[in-house]
């Protein structure tokens, strides 16, 4: 789960991050207010959506006045901001964070990570900040700073030291950059976080270290714990789809193509939308309905994936080992039955009982179009969307 | 004998008495699994399918002789479950549970580096179908009859794209020495790498099949160690090759992040490396038997 820069910021102040100050609006004048409430002359105004690249993007506006702050919202609020992180679609801004501007002495990129490799906490910083560690690290591999953290010591005053010295921080800038790195490994190990970013973190021209941005996704596996971290969600910054899935327990990405997948299992959803492109489909969704592929689900599969407007046929794939067949079977029929749907269908069954779940469905008398292997599937799925729209007499009612 | 689990391998379930580890439970005994003993705190002295439960894994060990055990505990308390299991003496332990924290993981990892390599418990999983050495034994939740017995020895992290493979297999008259699932999640158990070398030495093996998927760099490690140390023939297939960048793909650990983590940066290191891969998942079991030398 990710959370805004705002909410970053608090949390990560409470472990001893220092950040400039700010406050959050909902509107251009409650923006306005606030900066007057902040003091100084010049601040900073930032769309607060869940995507880097907000700069490049117009996302972020400095303003030096009240009234630059108003035109500066007036361009933001209800737009949505598309970035090279979000999508052609874009994010809604709902909200926008208003900061103090600061004078900037310096850079860094500091960044904490699960480190899949050591199966570790990694922290990750660079002098070169501002930029996109992708870009630093293939601009500037050298300037890269790389130290892993113990897991039962956890981050070691000695380490953060390094750190420092290795980015070239004078002496007495330090013990800021000790005590920053602390709070921030303290917040991601204490919050069971899966990434924390602060890109930059700054040094003011008053020997200052201060977090100008940040990032923080956490563990959607851990949350149960962390009750004040849940309830920083925001949905309106997810795909509609796919919070709609997952709150069914269901597993959905939606993607660019026309046939859509429904099938039990994340690697052979994944293996299935290979298929499909092999065959010369794109597939139009990811979606694990998890190893059960009950009727139930079965039927809340069917509705998630038809309402993606672009989906021309389904391809169903399910691989029953525990659960047979038959019973999967008659979940597809059921389903079908119920949604009334009018576009071409594809079902392989795989596993037990596959003979009595393949009668199942040729009895129904619904127009399943079946298969016996994956490429089967895939290739009838392929062809059937394809025949389908060189008739196009279909017309979709869903 | 077949790697990590066998006909008298003497197994124990932790979290026997909930609704999915009794199906489960009732299942591997029929299958032939030596099933002896269950782990519930606050059950021990009841019984599931004839099978005793205790109140910890000690307990059981003492009791039963317990070498391996099966996790169905439920995510929050999993991590405690596995350590549990590595202090009481377990050698082999698979967790089933989908849905464990990450950082709990390391801990697990961490945890386990207290004994020396010789008594180190082996993990598998978690967020795994389990393991099976078909005809011996079976630790795990895969439905036994899509296995035949033989040499091919399949290493996996998906469950139900491993049983694609295994049943493309039996298609083909071609049987498994073991299947071993991984799991989908970041961190985890056991890495292709240390279940490659154990393939490596086990004389039922005759080849290895490894089943991938996007995200994380154990593909990469593996490609690395068939190059220096593996002389069987291996064979490999990397599920994702459509998934875009940045985005979970139902797995925890399946997330492009880095180089070497997409399908097709997976298939060039491993290619590079001398595997053998099956482009395409319709085709694990016709490129298998190919590799062994037996008519498609």
């Amino acid at each position: 789960m990710d959370i805004h820069e705002y909410q970053a910021k608090e949390v990560l102040s409470n472990f001893g991050v220092a950040i400039p100050s700010g406050a959050l609006a909902y509107s251009p004048e409650q923006a306005a207010y606030r900066a007057r409430e902040l003091g100084g002359d010049k601040w900073i105004v930032k769309a607060q959506v869940h995507a880097g690249g907000r700069g490049k993007a117009g996302g972020v506006k400095l303003c030096n006045s009240e009234n630059e702050i108003h035109t500066a919202c007036d361009e933001m609020f209800g737009r949505k901001l598309v970035t090279h992180q979000t999508g052609s679609e874009g994010k809604g801004i709902y909200r926008v964070y208003v900061e103090s501007a600061v004078p900037i002495d310096r850079e860094i990129y500091l960044g904490f990570v699960l480190d899949r490799s050591s199966q570790r906490v990694m922290i990750v910083a660079s002098s070169e900040g501002g930029m996109e560690i992708e870009e630093i690290s293939a601009e500037r591999p050298d300037s890269i700073v790389r130290s892993i953290v113990e897991p039962a010591v956890g981050l070691q005053e000695f380490q953060a030291r390094e750190i420092a010295f290795n980015l070239g921080l004078e002496p007495r800038l330090v013990q800021q950059m000790v005590r920053t790195l602390q709070g921030c490994y303290a917040a991601f190990s204490e919050l069971d976080a899966t990434m924390v970013e602060i890109n930059p973190l700054v040094v003011t021209g008053d020997d200052r270290v201060l977090a100008l941005d940040a990032k923080m996704s956490f563990d959607d596996n851990a949350l149960f714990r962390h009750p004040q971290i849940s309830e920083l969600r925001d949905k309106s910054q997810e795909d509609p789809r796919e919070s709609r899935a997952a709150d069914r327990g269901l597993s959905y990405v939606g993607l660019e193509g026309n046939i859509g997948c429904i099938v039990n299992g994340a690697g052979l959803a994944m293996a299935t939308m290979d298929t499909i492109k092999l065959a010369g489909g794109e597939p139009a969704n990811f979606l694990d309905i998890g190893g059960g592929a009950s009727p139930e689900r079965v039927a809340k599969a069917f509705r998630l994936v038809l309402s993606d407007k672009n989906v021309q046929a389904v391809l169903v794939n399910i691989f029953a080992g525990i659960n047979r067949c038959d019973w999967v079977a008659e979940g597809v029929v059921q389903a079908l039955r119920e949604l009334e749907i009018d576009i071409p269908v594809i079902v392989r069954l795989a596993g037990t009982n596959v003979e009595e779940g393949q009668k199942i469905l040729a009895k129904s008398g619904l127009p399943i179009i079946r298969a016996t292997t994956l490429m089967e599937a895939a290739e009838r799925a392929v062809g059937a969307w394809r025949n389908d729209l060189t008739q196009n007499t279909k017309v979709r009612a869903v | 004998m077949s790697i990590l689990l066998d006909r008298d391998t003497r197994v124990i379930v932790q979290g026997i008495t909930g609704r999915m580890a009794r199906f489960h439970t009732k299942d591997m005994l029929e299958y032939g699994t030596n099933v002896v003993g269950g782990v519930v705190p606050g059950k021990g002295g009841e019984t599931v399918e004839g099978v005793p439960v205790y109140d910890t894994v000690k307990q059981a060990v003492e009791a039963t002789g317990a070498d391996a055990s099966l996790v169905f505990v439920p995510p929050p308390f999993a991590a405690d479950s596995i350590m549990e299991a590595a202090d009481a003496g377990i050698r082999y332990c698979v967790c089933i549970t989908d849905g464990i924290p990450a950082q709990d993981m390391i801990r697990v990892k961490r945890y386990m580096y207290r004994y020396p390599k010789d008594k180190r418990m082996v993990l598998t999983g978690p967020n795994c179908a389990g393991t099976i050495s078909p005809g011996k034994a079976l630790l795990g939740i895969m439905p036994g009859h899509i296995y035949l017995p033989g040499n091919v020895g399949i290493i996996g992290r998906s469950g139900t794209l491993g049983y694609e493979a295994a049943a493309q297999l039996k298609e083909r008259g071609i049987g498994v020495s073991t299947s071993v699932g991984i799991g989908g999640d970041p961190i985890n158990g056991s890495s292709f790498r240390d279940i490659l070398e154990r393939f490596e030495w086990d004389e039922d093996t005759e080849v290895i099949a490894m089943i991938g998927e996007i995200g994380g760099p154990q593909e990469a490690e593996a490609a690395e160690y068939i190059r220096d140390h593996i002389t069987k023939p291996v064979i490999a297939y990397v599920a994702g090759l459509t998934a875009p960048k940045g985005r979970t793909m139902g797995h925890a650990g399946a997330i492009i992040s880095a180089f070497g983590e997409s399908a097709s940066e997976k298939v060039e290191i491993l290619s590079a490396a001398g595997v053998t891969v099956a482009e395409n998942p319709a085709v694990i079991g016709e490129t298998i038997a190919r590799v062994m030398g037996k008519a498609a």
